[in-house]
């Protein structure tokens, strides 16, 4: 089952680089897809089309189509405010706001009109224990979320996310700032995660997009290489360019 | 080393440091002079007659309440415009224009700024206060009201220009973050960039404030000067005198060590104050915030 169809998508910053060119791509329900290759490639890029994170910046041109259940997101009437509800998002460097643990976490059902404590409080618990920070901050909810570590921050993002019932959730290089028993904790959330949420990665190396991918799209200057079952595309990659990659021949 | 080297190191290090150390000297100085020739009035003048309603000097009236009360509307006036106006005009500048604005507007401001208070004070009586006289039909358009917009148009550069920087230097990132979870433009604004900013917008205001506060060419030209109590309602739309235009109208024509004298200085004294605990406030709020984030930080 496809949650997202993304058809002939092209993409070019105002300042000439083409960032994405002809990406087709099908994204499975319930599954990790994962988004990797050389820095450069297109990967970010991609992510902030899914949640038009993109309309924010100075693209010159855009053209194809992202498609969601049914729905053409990049359709210029598409609510933006509502599709980011629906789609979730964590960036490579933890941004907490400038508040409480618990109230970066009530933020977004809030500004979403939501009012009643029980089910803000219910909200918090749940986000927090997918996240797998529950027990490390269940006494703190009061204290500034700045005074988290990286890690704790990190998952704090996540859980924020979380916290809307969104249906997909990016995540870009989620882990890159954080140690190896917080990036454990990270992945290991996330293979729970999945059973609820259509979920894609770009992981910061490709190690972890090994570990994580149900499936996985290799990406090299805007160009979608090559797509398919994670296994199969890092123990045999049908691409010359994906196995000098995977095999660390360049990048 | 080069021996010729260690003299001039030398020179230096001392010539720099007698500069840095003359700015105290200075503010002392000029502290003990404010004292020395303010003090002696509260020997001349009884408390109750200082503390009075009444100035008139030449009968002895010496009572600087009305001018203390007037200093106080008139700036409070002016920050009742000033903030709002000053902190819109920095979010626009900084979240909303797009850049080509942008780039046109905050030079602009910072050009306002430069502007000398007398060629305000000039548009003031000539533009300003024949306006607000016919359009509220007041008997006159001297009024504090009149100082406190001018006043206003004097704080709001400085507070655009402290807490456009304030903004401006919000990560990228804590705006995408709250698009992200799909916050409007406006709720970003209001709730994530401003508090991000907020020592900065606050040093902004203060600033601001405290430029109106010392501000005289301008107030004296504009407020009508009739020192009168202005804790009336209606006292905004009626003409009050300030401390500073006091000290500015009076001094000149002073007998050097008269009572009169002296309690001019006594009113530089009062005004001191003020200031000093508008500032002390000011960064007590600002230590406070920046104590608060380092601890966290550390």
């Amino acid at each position: 089952m496809n949650k997202l169809v993304i058809e002939n998508l092209s993409l070019q910053y105002a300042d000439g680089t083409e960032s994405l060119s002809n990406i087709n791509m099908d994204i499975a329900k319930n599954a990790i897809t994962v988004l990797f290759g050389p820095a450069g490639g297109g990967k970010s890029t991609l992510l902030r089309c899914i949640n038009r994170l993109n309309d924010l910046t100075d693209v010159e041109t855009m053209s194809g189509r992202i498609m969601m259940d049914g729905e053409d997101i990049l359709n210029p009437a598409t609510d933006t405010i509502a599709l980011r509800r629906k789609v979730g998002m964590v960036f490579a460097r933890p941004v907490v706001l400038p508040m409480s643990i618990r109230k970066n976490l009530t933020y977004g059902l809030e500004l979403a009109g939501e009012k009643r404590k029980s089910k803000l409080e219910e909200a918090v618990e749940r986000s927090l224990k997918l996240a797998a920070i529950w027990d490390e901050v269940k006494d703190r909810l009061e204290e500034p979320a700045i005074a988290l570590s990286g890690g704790q921050q990190q998952r704090i993002c996540l859980a924020r996310s979380l916290a809307q019932q969104p249906e997909v959730i990016l995540l870009d290089e989620p882990t890159s700032g954080l140690d190896p028993i917080s990036t454990g904790k990270v992945e290991a959330a996330l293979q729970e995660l999945k059973k609820d949420y259509t979920i894609i990665l770009v992981p910061h190396s490709v190690q972890q997009a090994a570990r994580t991918a149900d499936y996985a799209a290799f990406f090299l200057q805007g160009e979608l290489v090559e797509y398919g079952n994670g296994d199969e595309l890092f123990t045999n990659p049908q691409e010359q360019r994906t196995e000098d990659y995977v095999t660390g021949r360049f990048g | 080393m080069d021996k010729d080297l260690n003299w001039r190191e030398f020179i230096i290090t001392r010539a720099i440091k007698a500069s840095g150390y003359s700015a105290i000297v200075f503010v002392a100085l000029i502290f003990i002079f404010l004292l020395r020739e303010g003090l002696p009035t509260l020997g001349e003048v009884d408390l109750s007659t200082l503390f009075s309603v009444r100035w008139y000097p030449i009968e002895d009236y010496f009572g600087i309440l009305p001018l203390i009360t007037g200093s106080l509307i008139v700036t409070l006036g002016a920050a009742l415009v000033a903030i709002p106006f000053g902190i819109g005009t920095a979010v626009y500048i900084s979240e909303i224009a797009p850049r080509a604005v942008r780039e046109v507007l905050k030079p602009l401001v910072e050009l306002l700024g430069g502007l000398p208070s007398v060629v305000l004070g000039f548009l003031g009586i000539l533009v300003l206060s024949p306006w607000l006289r016919t359009t509220f039909d007041l008997p006159t358009g001297l009024t504090a009201f009149t100082g406190s917009l001018l006043l206003a148009a004097i704080a709001v550069p400085t507070i655009v220009s402290v807490a456009e920087d304030a903004l401006d230097t919000v990560p990228r990132s804590y705006r995408e973050a709250a698009w992200a979870i799909g916050a409007t433009h406006w709720q970003t604004i209001w709730r994530v960039t401003l508090p991000a900013a907020r020592s900065g917008v606050m040093t902004g205001i203060m600033l601001g404030i405290g430029r109106a506060i010392g501000e005289t060419m301008a107030v004296m030209m504009v407020t009508g000067n009739a020192p009168v109590m202005a804790i009336r309602p209606g006292s905004l739309f009626e003409p009050a005198r300030t401390m500073t235009a006091t000290i500015a109208a009076e001094m000149g024509e002073v007998a050097s060590g008269s009572v009169h004298y002296h309690t001019l200085f006594f009113i530089g004294i009062v005004l001191f104050l003020i200031s000093l605990a508008v500032n002390v406030a000011a960064s007590s709020v600002i230590f406070r915030s920046k104590k608060r984030s380092e601890r966290i930080l550390s």
